[in-house]
């Protein structure tokens, strides 16, 4: 460990900044209160942002190593310790985190009135957590910090979401924990194996390949959640739909790709072989996820639940472009996971912005906003534009390289995923016919004001950086190719020198 | 230069469109229309620089998408294929934009649709000076979006959002198609740049793969792919039906878009590809056939279409047809003969109608039109040129005639010289819709400008002659409906073919028909023209000598007349295959799929039973089970489980 510890200093600082809001937080007037927690929280969380800015200029985009190491033994008994580093593939996710919070915290700078102070907290103690998750390279670590997430989340849903939040924060809770209890049985299978829980060493363990199989399923069925693939999705919607727009953007920005994360941090390099032999499982689950979801989301009534679900079939895209395990594949995938990260945060900021007007998402109770709101309507349209995966555009790079990537492996999957460009198409623009254009006609939207400078302020950054995601992703693709490279030459090599006519070839779809 | 021509439409489309109400409505106008003057001024040195002179070029911007071995770059490629393009391009929208300065006159968003076009013809300019497959496809999204935006520009009109709606899909249903095939071409070729996939075409010419369970002639399966994409853009039979609802559009828009430029794109498009598609004669076959057949579709549709703007829509995409079944009989300098003179003499149509739709206080069914020639012999004047133009009139064996004599006789002839099953297809199948595209068209100028007024007389009395700013562009495309033809005749489709063409087309040797429709039999010459008289005489009999005699004939032949009336009933075929069922699954899945199976025997049934078993559990105990300590429960079992297993196995 040399120098400064830049990843702890930007995982721990939000914490210091939750703790700073409890003191101040004992004056006896609530609006004090209140205005001290949402200032701290903005500094803190931009000061972080700032402070995660240094390992965008510092990464050395040559190398494939984890950089910024850090390392303390914790628990020397069992082999634990406190290892931190990011490569290629968790740095920009960090980056996405620390970008997402700030602007979380001003979207919910009016919105939120009560319990303002808890709930700026939770917003940096989820911060911490979902930063730890990407740098930590120790599974106990990791497994704290994964399963960390979940409280404060379970608790912006369960205390400041809508109508039916306790039965949806409830529903995520069940969804996700029934996963975890499953990945921890596979920690402590790879622990009795290797002897370790250190990330690097287990990297290059090489399990046994009977074994594989099982910590594939048993980290499939954590991850397969978390991201979340048909057919356990269904936390998703309600969970959305309850939860603070806030917290929404959070939700689908950085929490849904915790899963894909963990795919290319455990399964794919720790079992190549059972993810090859499981990659026709995952490719059905997510070509179904692409078309179902994207039909029913042709169906919603509901602005968040459609967005929600437009997330699942984007996140189809994600685990195809993994399971595809070329260079283009991956790529697409961590691009599209990035992409996604800004364009569904920055769409159900847009929802935000008339929810906030109206207190209502349903569909049918907007029209014609084009008249009393243009600065809206651009900006919706630039993110929908984005997600429809329009060339240009964030969106466009990352479904374009998962298809290239599918289709070197199975025709069939590009061409079934590739249908979700339709249907894509086809329920975000309707959607937005149905919101933006036409005439108003309700008596309440024809005094609907536009965005103030505030909103702009939170969405400008994000519509620069869709834009320059897909004008010059090569800033974005130069950092995560050698990490990506390294591990596609390694899965390359690990299955030629499997033994695998068991596993191989059991699916003759191609 | 080449970067100035690309951009300078984008640098008004940001100033009209972000700066659109700051700095007014008349200086929007003037910023937008003025740069793309200058765009087409500086196009005209770059065809004579790169056409004439042979300087084709490539300019290199920066790097696009570089992952792996797949790497693409934003870069300018100006050949002689492109200069043309440039040329048409440009020159349509300079026109189209000034004659909009007095077309949307009374129109309150005259930055936001002066933005839109400028943006529209950035992407066309995208599109066409593409060196690689993925910028030509940012091109070709691009275009779709601002046609997306211009359809839907009335965007209070429900129907305008609808048709804006259907465009983008049923070009995303192509779009599918095209980057499916750019998907192939990558995995066969390794590479998504032109130049190191045409270079590597001939070693790959016999190569083979597997897609979608078809084991087959690999450069066959691409090109049928990228083509799927290109149907789409130029509205070919199947993907054909979001044009003539594209007219909701403003009619400048009409005559931009959806006649000069971007529906030409998918023509462009397999020109562009030539080396590609020349190793892949099945796919050409195929092109051929569809081109052929939607020549003739559309053009029995546009026999009884009642709104003039959808007469001319159905026109051109009967003329796309033909575009396309010159390219599958490797007539490719043909296929962009005729794309150029289309542009002109089309354009002019669509403008020529807008001013009589401007004229008659904003209506567009013909059968309320008439007996306008006399208050409007500009326009009547201009649009007998475009009709003349559009006919192929001209005296065969002879330079004299207007443009499309020239580029629909080659067509037409190529596909006679071709000698194939799927070329003489063609050829009949193209002097038969030539007859009926003479038809039409005069029942249109005979419908609009001759007989009785049927129009309200107040109308009447409000029809007057355009403004200036309007004639102006409309005499400009006349020129060139009138003179392109000819004075490009040698170097597109003449002896001076070779040199003009360069690099920029690929034909391989044994395919040259349009060297061989040089020497065709007179009679093929003149068939198109005598199939053309015979459409304007029975034009004439039908609305001018006899009117009454469409009504008894329609009456007569009443199931003929309604299937072309109805389209061929392609959209009702379509909404009940694929529309209608897309909501119901989409509905049925939500309820049914989500809300009782998964959640009904997941989480919901869970949670039921463990309300359950806690219930029972709180019976024995005194305490409450949460249901997360249920969920611990279960994980032990599964822990124990495991470890018992593991021991064993």
């Amino acid at each position: 460990m040399t120098g400064w510890p830049l990843l702890s200093t930007i995982t721990f600082l939000p914490l210091a900044g939750a703790l700073i809001i409890l003191l101040i937080g004992r004056h006896d007037d609530e609006a004090v209160v209140a205005k001290n927690a949402r200032y701290m929280a903005l500094w803190t969380s931009f000061v972080t942002f700032i402070v995660s800015l240094f390992l965008w200029t510092g990464f050395d985009r040559s190398s494939a190593d984890f950089q910024f190491v850090e390392r303390v033994d914790w628990i020397p008994a069992f082999n634990i310790s406190y290892h931190m580093g990011v490569d290629g593939i968790s740095m920009m996710f960090v980056l996405l985190s620390t970008l997402l919070t700030p602007l979380c915290v001003l979207a919910s700078w009016n919105a939120i009135q009560n319990r303002v102070k808890e709930y700026m907290v939770a917003f940096l103690v989820l911060e911490t957590l979902m930063v730890g998750m990407f740098c930590a390279l120790d599974m106990v670590v990791f497994y704290i910090f994964f399963e960390g997430v979940l409280i404060p989340m379970f608790l912006i849903i369960g205390i400041w979401g809508g109508g039916r939040r306790v039965y949806a924060a409830f529903k995520f809770f069940l969804y996700t924990l029934l996963g975890s209890v499953l990945m921890l049985l596979a920690i402590l299978a790879m622990y009795f194996d290797a002897g370790t829980t250190d990330i690097p060493t287990l990297l290059a363990h090489g399990f046994p390949a009977s074994m594989q199989t099982w910590l594939w399923l048993a980290f499939f069925a954590s991850f397969a959640v978390k991201i979340p693939m048909w057919p356990v999705h269904t936390w998703l919607p309600d969970a959305h739909v309850e939860a603070p727009t806030a917290g929404s953007v959070i939700l689908a920005g950085v929490l849904l790709k915790m899963g894909g994360y963990g795919f290319l941090r455990f399964s794919l390099p720790m079992m190549p072989e059972a993810s090859d032999f499981f990659a026709p499982l995952v490719f059905s689950l997510s070509v179904i996820a692409v078309i179902y979801t994207s039909l029913v989301a042709l169906a919603q009534e509901d602005m968040k639940k459609l967005i929600a679900y437009s997330s699942v079939a984007h996140m189809g895209f994600v685990t195809i472009g993994i399971f595809a395990a070329n260079q283009q594949g991956i790529e697409g995938a961590i691009f599209q996971m990035l992409s996604h990260g800004v364009v569904s945060a920055a769409l159900f900021l847009c929802v935000g912005v008339v929810y906030d007007r109206l207190h209502t998402r349903l569909i049918a109770r907007y029209d014609g906003l084009v008249e009393r709101m243009p600065a809206y309507a651009l900006v919706f349209m630039v993110f929908m534009l984005a997600s429809v995966g329009l060339p240009g555009t964030s969106g466009f790079v990352g479904e374009f390289l998962v298809l290239v990537g599918a289709f070197q492996v199975n025709t069939w999957v590009a061409l079934l995923a590739a249908t979700g460009m339709v249907l894509g198409a086809a329920y975000m623009l309707y959607l937005y016919r149905r919101i933006i254009f036409g005439k108003i006609t309700k008596d309440d939207l024809k005094s609907i004001l536009d965005m103030d400078w505030r909103e702009k302020a939170v969405f400008a950054p994000l519509i620069v950086l869709v834009l320059w995601m897909g004008i010059y992703p090569a800033s974005f693709i130069d950092v995560m190719a050698p990490s990506v490279e390294r591990l596609v030459e390694n899965y390359q090599v690990a299955l030629a020198n499997s033994e695998g006519p068991l596993l191989a070839g059991l699916w003759p779809l191609r | 230069m080449d970067q100035l021509i690309v951009l300078l439409p984008l640098l008004g489309a940001i100033i009209a469109g972000f700066f659109g109400r700051m700095i007014g409505d008349k200086l929007s106008m003037l910023v937008t229309c003025g740069l793309l003057v200058i765009s087409a001024v500086l196009s005209g040195f770059v065809f004579f620089d790169v056409g004439i002179q042979g300087n084709a070029r490539t300019t290199e911007l920066f790097t696009w998408i570089d992952s792996g071995s797949f790497e693409v770059s934003w870069a300018l490629r100006v050949d002689t294929l492109t200069a043309v393009m440039l040329v048409v391009v440009t020159w349509v929208s300079s026109m189209v934009h000034i004659y909009s300065v007095g077309y949307m006159s009374h129109d309150k968003a005259k930055p936001r649709f002066f933005a839109y076009l400028s943006l529209f013809t950035f992407f066309m300019l995208m599109l066409v000076t593409a060196d690689n497959f993925v910028q030509m496809f940012f091109g070709w999204e691009g275009v779709g979006l601002a046609s997306y935006l211009l359809i839907g520009f009335w965007y209070e009109r429900p129907s305008a959002c609808a048709a804006a709606i259907k465009a983008f899909l049923v070009n995303r249903v192509g779009d599918v198609g095209f980057a499916l095939g750019i998907c192939g071409a990558f995995v066969l070729f390794g590479a998504a740049g032109f130049d190191e996939v045409f270079n590597a075409v001939p070693g790959m010419a016999d190569a083979e793969f597997v897609a979608f369970g078809i084991e087959g002639h690999a450069l066959t399966i691409i090109c049928i792919l990228l083509f799927i994409g290109a149907m789409g853009k130029s509205a070919q039979l199947g993907l054909h039906t979001w044009l003539p609802d594209a007219m909701e559009g403003p009619t400048p828009v009409s005559a931009l878009i959806h006649a000069a430029t971007m529906v030409t794109a998918g023509v462009f498009m397999v020109a562009r590809l030539s080396p590609m598609f020349e190793y892949a004669p099945t796919a050409l076959e195929l092109v051929t056939y569809v081109g052929a057949l939607t020549a003739f579709f559309a053009a029995s549709v546009g026999l009884t279409q009642n709104d003039i703007k959808r007469v001319i829509a159905y026109s051109t995409c009967s003329q796309l047809g033909y575009m396309f079944f010159a390219i599958g009989v490797s007539a490719y300098s043909a296929a962009i003969y005729h794309l150029m003179t289309h542009a002109f003499f089309k354009a002019l149509l669509f403008l020529g109608a807008g001013s009589v739709i401007h004229a008659m206080s904003d209506e567009q069914d013909m059968r309320k039109m008439g007996g306008t020639y006399k208050l409007i012999p500009m326009t009547y004047i201009l649009m007998w040129i475009g009709t003349l133009a559009l006919l192929g009139i001209g005296i065969p064996g002879t330079y004299v005639g207007f443009a499309g004599f020239f580029s629909k006789d080659i067509v037409i002839e190529a596909a006679f010289a071709d000698h194939s099953t799927h070329g003489t297809f063609a050829f009949v199948v193209g002097v038969t819709a030539a007859a009926m595209t003479a038809f039409y068209s005069c029942r249109l100028m005979f419908m609009t400008f001759h007989g009785t007024p049927r129009a309200s007389k107040e109308v009447m009395s409000h029809v007057h002659e355009s403004p200036p700013v309007m004639l102006l562009p409309l005499v400009f495309l006349a020129i060139g409906a009138v003179f392109a033809g000819g004075a490009m005749y040698y170097f597109f489709v003449g002896s001076g073919m070779e040199s003009f063409w360069g690099e920029s087309l690929k034909v391989l040797p044994e395919n040259n028909t349009v060297e061989a429709a040089h020497h065709v039999p007179f009679w093929v010459k003149a068939s198109p023209l005598v199939a053309g008289m015979l459409g304007i005489g029975l034009a004439w009999l039908m609305y001018i000598a006899s009117p009454d005699l469409p009504g008894k004939l329609a009456g007569a032949l009443r199931p003929l007349y309604l299937f072309s009336f109805n389209k061929w009933y392609f959209d009702e075929l379509y909404d009940r295959v694929f529309v209608r069922p897309a909501r119901l699954l989409g509905f049925g899945l939500w309820k049914g799929g989500d809300g009782a199976v998964i959640d009904g025997l997941g989480p919901d049934g869970i949670a039921a039973t463990t309300r359950d078993l806690s219930r029972r559990a709180s019976l024995l105990q005194s305490g409450y089970v949460y249901h997360y300590a249920f969920a611990m429960l279960i994980g032990v079992v599964f822990l124990v489980t495991w470890y018992i297993l593991s021991q064993l196995g």
